[in-house]
């Protein structure tokens, strides 16, 4: 491959420009791979965002579907893409032919910032690779830490892979079973990356005689030491343990995807065109974990660099103007970058007082804490460890206060049946939090884990769906069900509730059933 | 550039055509692009495929905002889902914004997705208009009409000519005598006028939900009718056991409760069409929309006698829009493909739900009539 994937290279003004921004960036503090830009006609544009910023991937048609909603929405004037950067060693970020040159310096000062988030931040280490193009177990990363992300060549390979098995099995076999693989691709285990490699399967061990271990007593206090009932507890305790293990697996288990890739009766090129999706899916998982902060400090130093020393006076206006667009919370709505942003400056600003730690946390009055500053110039340190360390869980969990919900006024809303609207529902701090955090936790995905890969002694799989309150989508359900099998080839079902009663829903093959579970 | 989205493109489009993968049929969906007329926020119809995957059933579970007001406040805006879920991160920066969209624009995108063809206009067009055109030049007239590039123009071959003209110092100036105007002429263009005639059923078993299938339907319609039609005007009809006309608002609010006869709505609108729109200047078109629940066999019988006689001959299209409910028996339709299947001046079109919109005006206005 060459340096250019698309052999498009920059012009010279915006060469020049762009290491000028580099080199402010550097000087700010950030770290980011270096970074090769390359500029698009809309079309090109469009094209690569269909992909997901990929020149090369398998063949499919969900991209030829994303292709017309992008090309459409751009001809119509609803939207267009300013950027777009990708998480690879080295970076690619592509610029859109025909912006001002304003608009180009902004992008480039904003995608500066993106890559020193995905080289820094930790949840992106999850996306680095041997030289054999395996994801590495990122606990396991050596120091220096200089990772390899050639993605971009990963996915070539995928595409490359796909294209032989369609050219052997034909478009529609291969196509259908990529589209029964899409139905499951979020039952992965976002954190799997940072939790280890699953335990190795057990050495067998000889089935002994149970027994339960007793306190020493004289035979008089036996009665009493040892208590029949306690006994017989413990033995049932035993024999659970026990059972649990002949279960397979033996605990549940959250990546779905990796279950059937050990255990489902595939065959070899499906197991093949299932790891690609496996793989492909996990790489998007730290843009989705980070998406608020990942934003919010590109948002951040894009501003900072803009306004302190790139932009001329001639300049100024046009980028308030495209950056209030970028930053507007539409009726109502709250918009990740503006939330990023506002949190990242109200995080310096707190480490710059001093406004952290046991004594404000206990300060209960007012007054005393808004003039609370006690000159630490902590901020710039602090959010650059902010960067490194948290995602957006976290990033709301540790840094959303009550001062910040009521300076942005955030609130929660509700559907209300009565008036057939959405309403405002509540400024209550620990309301808003709660909701956000629900938001972002597993994606507004269900939690679902592979319960038993032999229930009912018949060699079906059994998922679980973790309710949290919310019912699954029936009919999709059964669809991911249907797709489920494909793979199983024996009959699934998963156990959930629905409408507060705990049901089965299954599919044997040919027919959908619920079923109460009791 | 060595991209293959047109292949995937392709097999998409084959998809969505129903070529290949029927499997795929039932995820396919319209909507989602969101555009603004005025006031109004519309969404421009384009082909979707949902893949099925787990995932939460209820859509309005809320979310977090941002702006002023007190709980209990109506949120600005169209309902939409909070930022919960979604392929965030795909890439980094795709800002969405809001343009006004004309009718015009409109109609032509719907035009384009459906594969509406252009209404064949039947030679009712004998209403003449006159209009002015600019179409030349000339060396007197208003100075505001003044051709400022043509002017120039002669000015600079006028200094060419007299050798006053210095390549060195490009300076022209024109005298009276370069001064040149636009000039028009009038022309006469055919008019031709279109009337739609709406008219519903609003008897107790049409719900809001039917309701609301009626407006957003009607809407597209105006919308493409306009396009093609310079004069449009539209009429509004409301029946349950009688009829009456009523003003656009009233016919979308209106709910009454008991029978339904539907030829007293076929009589006004003959009586409507009779008395003001003259069949040789009018292009009429005529929906009637009803859940399919007549009172009587008899009563039916009289519709379609009327159909037969008065209406079908005088409209360019007559088309009737059966919506889904959950009370009604749906026999109109089958009587009416009974008794008048073969006339191809009558369009039926039956709506299931809200994603039937699309494919109901495809059956309407795809005939080009």
């Amino acid at each position: 491959m060459s340096e250019f994937a698309l052999k498009t290279e920059l012009p010279k003004y915006l060469r020049d420009q762009q290491q000028s921004i580099e080199k402010i960036a550097r000087d700010f503090g950030l770290d980011p791979f270096p970074t090769v830009f390359e500029i698009l006609t809309y079309d090109q544009m469009n094209e690569l965002a269909a992909y997901g910023g990929f020149p090369t991937r398998y063949p499919h048609w969900r991209f030829g579907m994303e292709y017309e909603q992008l090309a459409k929405s751009y001809e119509y004037g609803l939207s267009k893409i300013y950027e777009m950067v990708i998480n690879n060693t080295p970076a690619y970020a592509y610029l859109l032919e025909g912006n001002s040159v304003t608009d180009q310096k902004l992008v480039m000062a904003h995608v500066f910032a993106h890559v020193d988030f995905f080289k820094n931040n930790y949840a992106f280490r999850a996306t680095d690779l041997d030289a054999g193009g395996r994801i590495l177990d990122p606990i396991r990363t050596q120091q220096p830490y200089e990772p390899n992300r050639r993605w971009i060549d990963k996915m070539a390979n995928h595409g490359a892979r796909i294209r032989r098995h369609i050219e052997r099995y034909g478009i529609s076999r291969v196509e259908d079973f990529i589209d029964n693989c899409l139905s499951l691709d979020n039952l992965i285990d976002p954190w799997q990356r940072f939790t280890g490699e699953p335990e190795a399967a057990r050495e067998g061990e000889d089935e002994e005689a149970i027994e339960v271990p007793r306190l020493r007593a004289k035979p008089y206090m036996e009665s009493f030491i040892n208590p029949a009932e306690y006994l017989e507890e413990q033995r049932k305790k035993i024999e659970q343990q026990r059972e649990k293990r002949k279960r397979f697996p033996e605990n549940s288990q959250r990546d779905v995807l990796l279950f059937l890739l050990e255990n489902a009766p595939l065959e070899p090129w499906e197991h093949d065109v299932l790891a690609i999706l496996r793989e492909e899916a996990l790489y998007f998982v730290p843009q989705m974990q980070t998406k608020i902060m990942n934003e919010g400090w590109a948002t951040y130093w894009h501003s900072r660099m803009m306004t302190e020393k790139v932009l001329g006076a001639d300049e100024i206006i046009d980028y308030a103007d495209n950056a209030s667009g970028v930053l507007a919370t539409s009726k109502g709505r709250l918009n990740p970058y503006k939330l990023g942003v506002e949190l990242y400056r109200h995080i310096e600003d707190r480490w710059n007082k001093g406004q952290f730690g046991k004594d404000w946390e206990e300060c209960n009055d007012y007054e005393v804490k808004r003039h609370w500053d006690m000159r630490l110039g902590l901020g710039a340190s602090k959010i650059l460890e902010v960067r490194r360390l948290y995602h957006d869980v976290t990033f709301i969990d540790e840094f959303l206060t009550p001062e910040f919900c009521i300076e942005h006024k955030l609130f929660t809303y509700a559907w209300s049946t009565r008036n057939g609207r959405f309403e405002i529902d509540s400024r209550e701090f620990l309301a808003i939090k709660e909701k956000l955090l629900t938001q972002l936790t597993n994606f507004g995905n269900p939690f679902i884990y592979v319960e038993d890969a032999n229930h009912k002694n018949r060699g079906e799989l059994l998922l679980r769906h973790d309710h949290q309150g919310v019912d699954l989508r029936h009919d999709y359900a059964q669809e991911a069900l249907r797709a489920l099998f494909r793979a199983w080839k024996r009959p699934v079902c998963i156990a959930t509730l629905s409408d507060g009663r705990a049901v089965h829903i299954r599919f044997d093959g040919k027919d959908h059933s619920t079923e109460d579970n009791v | 550039m060595s991209l293959k989205i047109d292949q995937d493109h392709n097999r998409f489009r084959a998809i969505v055509r129903g070529r290949i993968r029927q499997n795929l049929k039932k995820y396919i969906s319209h909507g989602e692009l969101i555009g603004r007329k005025g006031k109004d926020v519309v969404s421009i119809p384009i082909p979707q495929i949902d893949i099925p995957r787990f995932r939460f059933g209820e859509k309005q579970t809320g979310g977090t905002g941002q702006g002023d007001g007190e709980p209990g406040d109506p949120l600005g805006g169209q309902e939409q889902e909070g930022d919960g879920t979604g392929k965030a991160g795909k890439d980094a920066g795709d800002h969405v914004l809001e343009v006004d969209v004309t009718l015009e624009e409109l109609a032509s995108i719907l035009g384009e997705e459906l594969a509406l063809p252009d209404i064949e206009n039947r030679g009712k067009s004998k209403i003449i208009s006159a209009k002015d055109r600019f179409t030349g030049i000339r060396r007197v007239g208003p100075e505001s009409l003044r051709h400022f590039k043509r002017t120039y123009r002669e000015a600079l071959k006028r200094m060419v000519a007299s050798g006053t003209f210095n390549p060195d110092r490009p300076v022209v100036i024109p005298m009276p005598d370069d001064k040149r105007y636009r000039s028009w002429k009038t022309q006469s263009e055919p008019v031709a006028n279109a009337v739609i005639i709406y008219m519903m059923d609003v008897s107790g078993s049409m719900g809001d939900e039917q309701k609301e299938i009626v407006r957003i339907e009607s809407f597209w319609i105006d919308a493409w009718l306009q396009s093609q039609y310079k004069g449009l005007e539209t009429r509004y009809i409301i029946h349950d056991a009688t009829a009456r006309e009523v003003d656009r608002d009233t016919f979308f609010r209106t709910r009454e409760s008991g029978g339904t006869m539907i030829s007293s709505a076929y009589k006004l609108c003959n009586q409507i069409v009779s008395d003001h729109y003259p069949v040789d200047e009018w292009n009429i078109y005529p929906f009637h929309f009803s859940d399919g629940d007549n009172w009587s066999m008899d009563d039916t019988m009289v519709c379609v006698e009327l159909l037969k006689k008065e209406l079908l001959p005088r409209s360019n299209m007559f088309a009737y829009g059966q919506v889904e409910s959950p009370y009604g028996s749906g026999q109109f339709i089958k009587d009416l493909r009974n008794h008048l299947g073969e006339d191809d001046r009558l369009v039926v079109s039956e709506i299931h739900d809200r994603d039937g919109i699309m494919g109901s005006i495809k059956d309407f206005l795809g005939k080009g009539k």
